[in-house]
């Protein structure tokens, strides 16, 4: 099937295409860049919205703390521009390209507030949705609207920017988006503790956390995927991994007092070590692609993080053949499965402990076929549904790629 | 001073007709409620009546004078008495009485402890006012994924001195946190002097149940940390009472920071000091809180708690460093350091903890302080981006000497966050309109200057009608259209945060023309 795509330059034209799309009766499928396209459900339709050249840093302020850009602008832009300043986005904004195959440095911030990913920072300083301030777009009745501020603290209206955050381009195609950037930390360290069972690296990473030493990062990573990780390969354990970030004396002191309260520690990754081990991590580098046809199916698992260990041990029992690992505390489990993993048995191992399965790597078929998302209860959905119609009635935007319909 | 906000209040409930100052019976502010709807009040009775077969008991309230208790919240110069009270103390019951309302057609007003200042829990004559009171009880702790479960009329701080002995706390720390909900929290966002290092309510709330209009119950998140589908939790949370009623909340609690100092910075002039601000944030530094008060402000608290607070000064600031001892010792040398590059005349960091509590009880007690020099006062509620702040400050004292009205600065200045007190008389006939005009000019200045009408308070009744210049006819249209995924009678909580009230079906609607595509300039491949 040939496939138009709309270019727009400006959010009139971007306006335009919708009505146009309205008028027609054709959906259409938005892109920033195309580096997410194997996250979601697939978007069948014979239009596209190529969002791309709605690039470019409108404003960046670093004392007030806020950037806004146009939505499509690329993470390969915006990451260098905040350093140059000494700020960073703190939810630590993924780069998933290697996850689908992809080279690393793609993607754009609007996509990935619109997929609502944040990386291991997201224990301390919040998601994606935490740090979105502001949105502009068009909206699937081809209105341009604006929501949130520019600002960083705003209660006026409803706070439309956290509704955009993991909509996946399904209510709004943004135009411009403000997020709130904070200091990058001056140091880094990682405290690592070896050949822990999944259940003893979960306890340590709850001590850690319930320590007043402001621990950013836990992970807790078996052997098999540790070693996949070259800061830490080195162990051939398991590795429990703990950060610590801030001003270089402060950094020092909670090293040490968090070393006792641990009551000791096997080994200490400095500052580029501990770098290149979170980038790996928040990028969920131990799965990689290498095989589109065998590649496995890969599932984020949001959970309460203290079950994380028994979640694992759960599904591991349920599912046979899986691999995984945690971050947040426990509370994230990136997990491995064969093909053939059935997602209604994975989500019904779940079910009893709360929390959610995301299918984040499929073949497109699969994708198609089975729930990418966890579904909702009826009564969820219909809300989820309405709260759709409310931006985009006749489902121009997206349609499908959240759920069935949505 | 009452103000009714419909004259001659509603007929058929005996001697309740509010006082009027206006003789002519006009109003005499701007803000208009809904008008009572007299079919929904001549079935008071049928309602009552149903009412009482879900909460049994006292939890049904139709007294005029046990009424009165719930007449106005924090934002007293507008009160009206509802219709009914009902106090459920199930989500069951709190279900049957929304799906009841909206088989009657009766409109809602959830209310946690009344301390919007807002006026967003201000009552409807024709409206059952839902108070969330008899929800009060934590359902659990749970330090190990380090959350609290807890009903929503528990109060801020009663989940912070819950987790206390442990060294939890709850973040979010508003100045009214001893009285306030956290139920009110959700609805209203609340923030507090910490903030900027800490968040909202929005980035502390893990999970919330609610209860729709129509009954329906519905569970968003958990304790797990990201919800899943749409955030319908960021939406919900800062809605004002508007969605849903929320019957359940899961907060995150965090370790308490091990230590705090705070230092103490007196400056020659305002520009100074928000060059100050500005340096230390450049320099990386979030402090835990980072308040400004302005002249009148500081003399205000120091005549009111001899703080020792430096008169001889145009700004006042406190800065709190949080954290492990190391860091805050490093840090608060930095901090003089960089305020007396800013020409700070004074800088005083705390040695103890006595001293640093009293560097905050100024600063905490700065609006009964202002309450001391004047009869009433108007608390407003405007962020900025704080490069503007010396231009909005001079702007105000214009403004001040043009409504004939003193005015006194508190300021959240980390974040921007203005809280101008308008000082007024409400017994000197015009002054509360003065006052009101006076806060409609520096709220609308705030948003000319590319910040909002509220950071923290929410726009209730008080900054509705403003709404229109911060938003489009058609952004504001959207936020409708969200309003009525959730409550398409428009029954929860009308009159507030939207200047006009627009039936959904008319939002809606859809206009679309042609079929042909007329925009041959959008460039396609
Ligand atoms: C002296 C003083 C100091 C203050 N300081 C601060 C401050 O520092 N920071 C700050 O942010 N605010 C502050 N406030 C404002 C106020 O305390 C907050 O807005 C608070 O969150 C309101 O909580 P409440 O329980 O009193 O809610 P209420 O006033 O009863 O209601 C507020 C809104 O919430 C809705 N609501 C209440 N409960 C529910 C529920 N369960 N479900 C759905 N909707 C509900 C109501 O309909 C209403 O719209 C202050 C107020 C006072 C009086």
């Amino acid at each position: 099937m040939g496939i138009t795509t709309f270019k727009p330059a400006t959010p009139e034209q971007l306006a335009d295409a919708v009505r146009w799309a309205l008028d027609a009766g054709e959906p259409l499928e938005l892109t920033g860049t195309g580096s997410k396209r194997g996250l979601g459900r697939p978007v069948q339709t014979a239009y596209a919205l190529d969002l791309s050249d709605l690039s470019g840093v409108v404003a960046y302020e670093p004392e007030e703390l806020v950037l806004t850009v146009k939505a499509a602008t690329p993470m390969a832009e915006i990451e260098p521009l905040l350093r140059g300043r000494g700020q960073h986005l703190a939810f630590e904004p993924p780069d998933l390209g290697g996850l689908y195959g992809q080279a690393p440095g793609g993607g754009t911030l609007g996509g990935v507030l619109a997929a609502a990913l944040a990386g291991p920072r997201r224990l301390s300083a919040g998601s994606a949705r935490d740090h979105f301030l502001g949105v502009a777009g068009v909206s699937g009745r081809a209105e341009v609207y604006k929501g949130g501020a520019k600002v960083v603290k705003n209660v006026t209206g409803y706070d439309v920017p956290k509704l955009m955050a993991g909509s996946f381009g399904t209510l709004t195609a943004m135009t411009e988006v403000t997020v709130k950037v904070l200091p990058a930390p001056e140091d880094t360290r990682t405290l690592l503790l070896h050949g822990r069972s999944d259940a003893e690296g979960i306890r340590a990473l709850t001590d850690a956390l319930h320590s007043p030493h402001e621990v950013s990062g836990a992970a807790h990573l078996p052997e098999s995927v540790a070693e996949r990780i070259p800061a830490v390969a080195s162990a051939r354990a398991s590795v429990t991994a703990i950060r610590l970030e801030g001003f270089g004396p402060s950094v020092a002191a909670r090293l040490a007092g968090l070393t006792a309260d641990l009551g000791g520690i096997d080994g200490v990754l400095d500052r580029d070590e501990s770098l290149a081990f979170w980038r790996a991590v928040r990028d969920v580098a131990p799965f990689r692609a290498s095989n589109p046809d065998t590649d496995p199916l890969v599932w984020k698992l949001s959970v309460p993080p203290a079950s994380g260990a028994r979640v694992a041990e759960e599904l591991a029992l349920a599912l046979g053949d899986v691999e995984f690992f945690f971050d947040w505390g426990g509370g994230l489990i990136w997990l491995a499965t064969p093909r053939e993993t059935d997602a209604a048995a994975l989500r019904g191992t779940l079910a009893p402990f709360g929390g959610h399965a995301t299918l984040v790597r499929a073949p497109e078929a699969l994708r198609t076929a089975a729930d990418v998302f966890q579904p909702q209860p009826a009564p969820l959905l219909a809300l989820t549904q309405r709260v759709k119609t409310s931006f985009d009635p006749r489902g121009v935007l997206n349609p499908g790629r959240l759920f069935a319909g949505v | 001073m009452v103000i009714p906000l419909v004259p001659g209040g509603v007929p058929g409930l005996g001697a309740r007709n509010l006082p009027t100052e206006n003789p002519d019976g006009e109003e005499q502010n701007g803000m208009k409620m809904p008008p009572p709807d007299p079919n929904i009040i001549a079935k008071r009775r049928e309602l009552v009546e149903r009412l009482r077969a879900i909460v049994p008991g006292e939890g049904v309230i139709v007294d005029e004078a046990e009424l009165r208790a719930y007449e106005c919240d924090a934002l007293t110069a507008y009160r009206a008495l509802p219709l009914v009270v009902v106090l459920p103390s199930t989500t069951h019951q709190v279900s049957e009485v929304l799906k009841t309302c909206k088989e009657m057609g009766v409109k809602v007003v959830p209310r946690g402890a009344g301390t919007s200042l807002s006026g967003g829990a201000l009552p409807l004559e024709d409206g059952v006012l839902l108070g969330m009171g008899k929800f009060n009880r934590i359902l659990e702790v749970d330090y190990d994924n380090r959350c609290v479960v807890t009903q929503p009329g528990v109060t801020n701080l009663g989940i912070s001195t819950r987790v206390a002995d442990r060294g939890f706390y709850y973040a979010p720390d508003p100045s009214s946190q001893i009285a306030c909900t956290i139920g009110g929290n959700i609805a209203e966002n609340s923030g507090g002097v910490h903030c900027l290092k800490y968040g909202l309510t929005t980035n502390n709330v893990l999970g919330v149940e609610m209860v729709l209009m129509d009954g329906t119950v519905v569970r968003l998140g958990g304790k797990h940390l990201d919800q899943g589908g749409y955030d319908l939790m960021g939406i919900v949370t800062g809605s004002e009472g508007l969605l849903g009623v929320v019957t359940e909340v899961t907060v995150r609690i965090l370790k308490k920071p091990a230590t705090a100092r705070a230092v103490l910075i007196g400056f020659p002039s305002n520009e100074q000091a928000g060059d100050c601000v500005a340096a230390i944030i450049a320099a990386g530094i979030i402090p835990g809180g980072m308040e400004m008060m302005d002249r009148p402000a500081i003399h205000a608290a120091e005549d009111f708690l001899h703080a020792g607070y430096p008169l001889d000064v145009e700004a006042l600031m406190i800065v709190e460093l949080d954290g492990p001892a190391a860091e805050v010792d490093h840090l608060i040398d930095r901090v003089v350091a960089i305020a007396n590059d800013h020409g700070a005349v004074s800088a005083r960091a705390s040695t103890s903890e006595e001293e640093r509590l009293l560097f905050w009880a100024g600063r905490k007690a700065a609006f009964p302080a202002v309450g001391r020099i004047s009869p009433d006062y108007l608390c407003m509620d405007g962020t900025i981006p704080r490069k503007a702040l010396p231009l909005v400050l001079s702007r105000m004292q214009e403004l001040s000497e043009r409504h004939g009205l003193r005015v006194a600065n508190v300021f959240h200045a980390g974040d921007g966050n203005l809280h101008p007190l308008i000082l007024y008389d409400a017994n000197k006939p015009g002054e509360l309109e003065a006052a009101e005009r006076f806060g409609a000019d520096i709220l609308t200045l705030c948003v000319d200057v590319g910040g909002v009408l509220t950071g923290e308070h929410g726009v209730g009744v008080e900054k509705r009608d403003l709404m229109t210049h911060q938003f489009s006819k058609t952004d504001l249209d959207q936020q409708q259209r969200l309003k009525c995924a959730f409550d398409p009678d428009g029954l929860l909580n009308p009159g507030k945060v939207f200047p006009e009230l627009h039936r959904c079906a008319e939002l809606g609607r859809l206009h679309v023309s042609g079929g042909k595509l007329p925009f041959p300039d959008i460039p396609r491949f």
